[in-house]
């Protein structure tokens, strides 16, 4: 399977992927804010669709609507990100949008499928390079604010007694949520971005207790289902987001299986 | 020498003044128990003390110097809602967590791994460390935020109402292990609290605020009738009992009483499962 190109792409899209989204969804977990990186891929679906709308390459609609999501969720304060009517409020909206825009242009509903439920074995080198450029920009940033971000989120009232700053840590960070939804939703699209983003690193949350553990149990787990879920689809024929929201939603269910039995 | 001097400080939240022209002066190696009704500023005092709030006038003064943010001589356990129910993250890297926020990745180097294991031994904290934080009582949570706040070598500690939530046993426990942390490490406890009872085996001061004032002193000099009414601008009985002082208002209110609030020990106590 290697010998065709769209596979290579499809499996170098869906590790940078991993790496991106194993490593800030096990803080996006953490924070309990799980739901706000849902929000940002519905977001982020009006952007795409608006962006093909306007005639530009719909992966620059979606970065900078989802980016721009973040950080603003960031600005209006944890509380909004954490109310639930007023995010999803939000989700709906953008979604009717992005329904909206697909109307208007002629190429229709293959496009929208791609984006709503991902189209990995459709991704082109450009994509794959610009999916790297992205993916190092947003692991390089975490690996900055990582630590600030770790205390903020578990005691945020320490944190900024000495003497953090609780909203540009939670603005840096969403931004950075919104930079690794974009990325998930080229594989998974947008509706399956919490196959990705959230369920490796539930998963890894409940199997170990440690932070650096976490994390990179949290990137194995993503790597390991996304991989997987490229190569099933290859041999089965049966769409890869398929199989990758399967086995992320099996592997969780396991892990609270066992955990619960333990 | 002094830890903490507040100088004809004045501090205003919206409309109204919290604290007016204030002159205190806590001495180094005291614990305080800081009193005073919901609004009298016992938060505000402590939130100057470390710098994230600026007197309207006058000055504050923490070990000599201006209160700055991030002072690394404060230890402090903020009052916090208890979001830590579902945290599924160890103990001990729960309080590692608050060894620095400098920017970069959260890796401790070796003295700070060691002086997490000072502070989780320091408040006893060393046998259950391991475990996630959401398997743990209220009490013992309690314990690893005051390990939190004594990482480094802080000279005060601050503790925001570090009682809310538990049962009368942990209370007791939480002030016997805070006033134990006290003389051995001969550091200056500001402890705000409800109830004076609970705190009287660890006291050596009272601060009271009130309408705006503050009066700082032994418990036989501040808790007295005619002090206390003046501060809280009605009159005001100190009725002591058995060891036990209660503060009445006319003749039936009860302000400070000796017992805890049932719902309040309900929070802290029963089976803790992960969620």
């Amino acid at each position: 399977m290697f010998a065709y190109d769209f596979m290579r792409h499809a499996f170098a899209a869906a590790a940078i992927v991993a790496l991106v989204s194993g490593s800030v969804g096990w803080f996006l977990v953490l924070r309990g804010q799980s739901f706000a990186g849902h929000a940002l891929s519905h977001v982020g679906f009006a952007g795409a669709t608006g962006a093909v709308l306007a005639g530009i390459p719909p992966i620059w609609g979606l970065v900078a609507v989802t980016v721009a999501g973040g950080a603003l969720m960031g600005l209006l304060g944890e509380r909004l990100a954490e109310r639930d009517v007023a995010v999803g409020t939000v989700l709906t909206a953008a979604l009717g949008l992005g329904m909206l825009f697909i109307s208007l242009f002629t190429t229709g509903a293959a496009q929208a499928t791609s984006l709503l439920f991902g189209h990995v074995l459709g991704v082109d080198a450009a994509t794959v390079w610009w999916m790297a450029a992205f993916g190092a920009l947003t692991l390089g940033s975490l690996a900055v604010i990582a630590r600030p971000l770790l205390l903020a989120t578990l005691r945020p009232e320490l944190a900024e007694a000495a003497g953090a700053n609780l909203r540009l840590i939670s603005v840096l960070f969403l931004a950075l949520v919104g930079l690794a939804v974009a990325e998930a939703v080229q594989v998974v699209g947008v509706l399956l971005v919490f196959a990705l983003l959230v369920g490796p690193a539930a998963t890894a949350q409940r199997l170990t207790a440690r932070v650096h553990a976490g994390i990179a149990l949290s990137v194995a787990l993503a790597a390991a289902i996304a991989l997987a879920g490229v190569a099933l689809a290859y041999f089965t024929d049966w769409p890869t987001s398929f199989w990758i929201a399967t086995l992320s939603s099996a592997t969780y269910l396991l892990a609270v299986a066992a955990t619960a039995a333990g | 020498m002094i830890a903490v001097r507040l100088a004809e400080a004045s501090f205003t939240r919206g409309r109204g003044a919290v604290l007016s022209n204030i002159d205190l002066a806590i001495p180094q190696g005291a614990f305080v128990g800081v009193f005073g009704p919901n609004g009298a500023g016992k938060t505000t005092l402590l939130r100057a003390i470390l710098g994230l709030l600026r007197p309207t006038t006058g000055t504050v003064e923490v070990l000599g110097r201006p209160a700055m943010r991030g002072n690394p001589a404060i230890g402090v356990v903020p009052q916090s809602h208890d979001g830590l129910a579902g945290l599924r993250l160890s103990g001990r890297a729960f309080v590692a967590a608050a060894s620095g926020i400098g920017w970069g990745l959260p890796r401790l180097t070796a003295s700070q791994h060691h002086d997490v294991d000072r502070v989780l031994h320091l408040v006893d904290a060393a046998g259950y460390a391991h475990r996630p934080v959401c398997t743990l009582s209220g009490g013992e949570r309690q314990r690893l935020m005051l390990a939190q706040a004594l990482l480094g070598t802080p000279r005060l500690l601050l503790l925001d109402e570090p009682l809310a939530g538990l049962d009368p046993q942990a209370q007791a426990a939480t002030v016997r292990l805070v006033g134990d942390l006290q003389r051995r490490l001969g550091i200056t406890v500001l402890f705000t609290a409800h109830d004076l009872n609970v705190l009287l085996p660890a006291l050596d001061l009272v601060l009271y605020l009130g309408g705006g004032r503050a009066a700082l002193g032994s418990v036989d000099q501040v808790v007295t009738a005619p002090n206390l009414s003046r501060l809280y601008g009605t009159p005001v009985d100190v009725i002591r009992a058995q060891g036990h002082i209660f503060v009445v208002a006319g003749a039936t209110r009860v302000l400070w009483h000796g017992t805890a609030r049932p719902e309040a020990a309900q929070a802290g106590q029963g089976a803790h499962v992960c969620l």
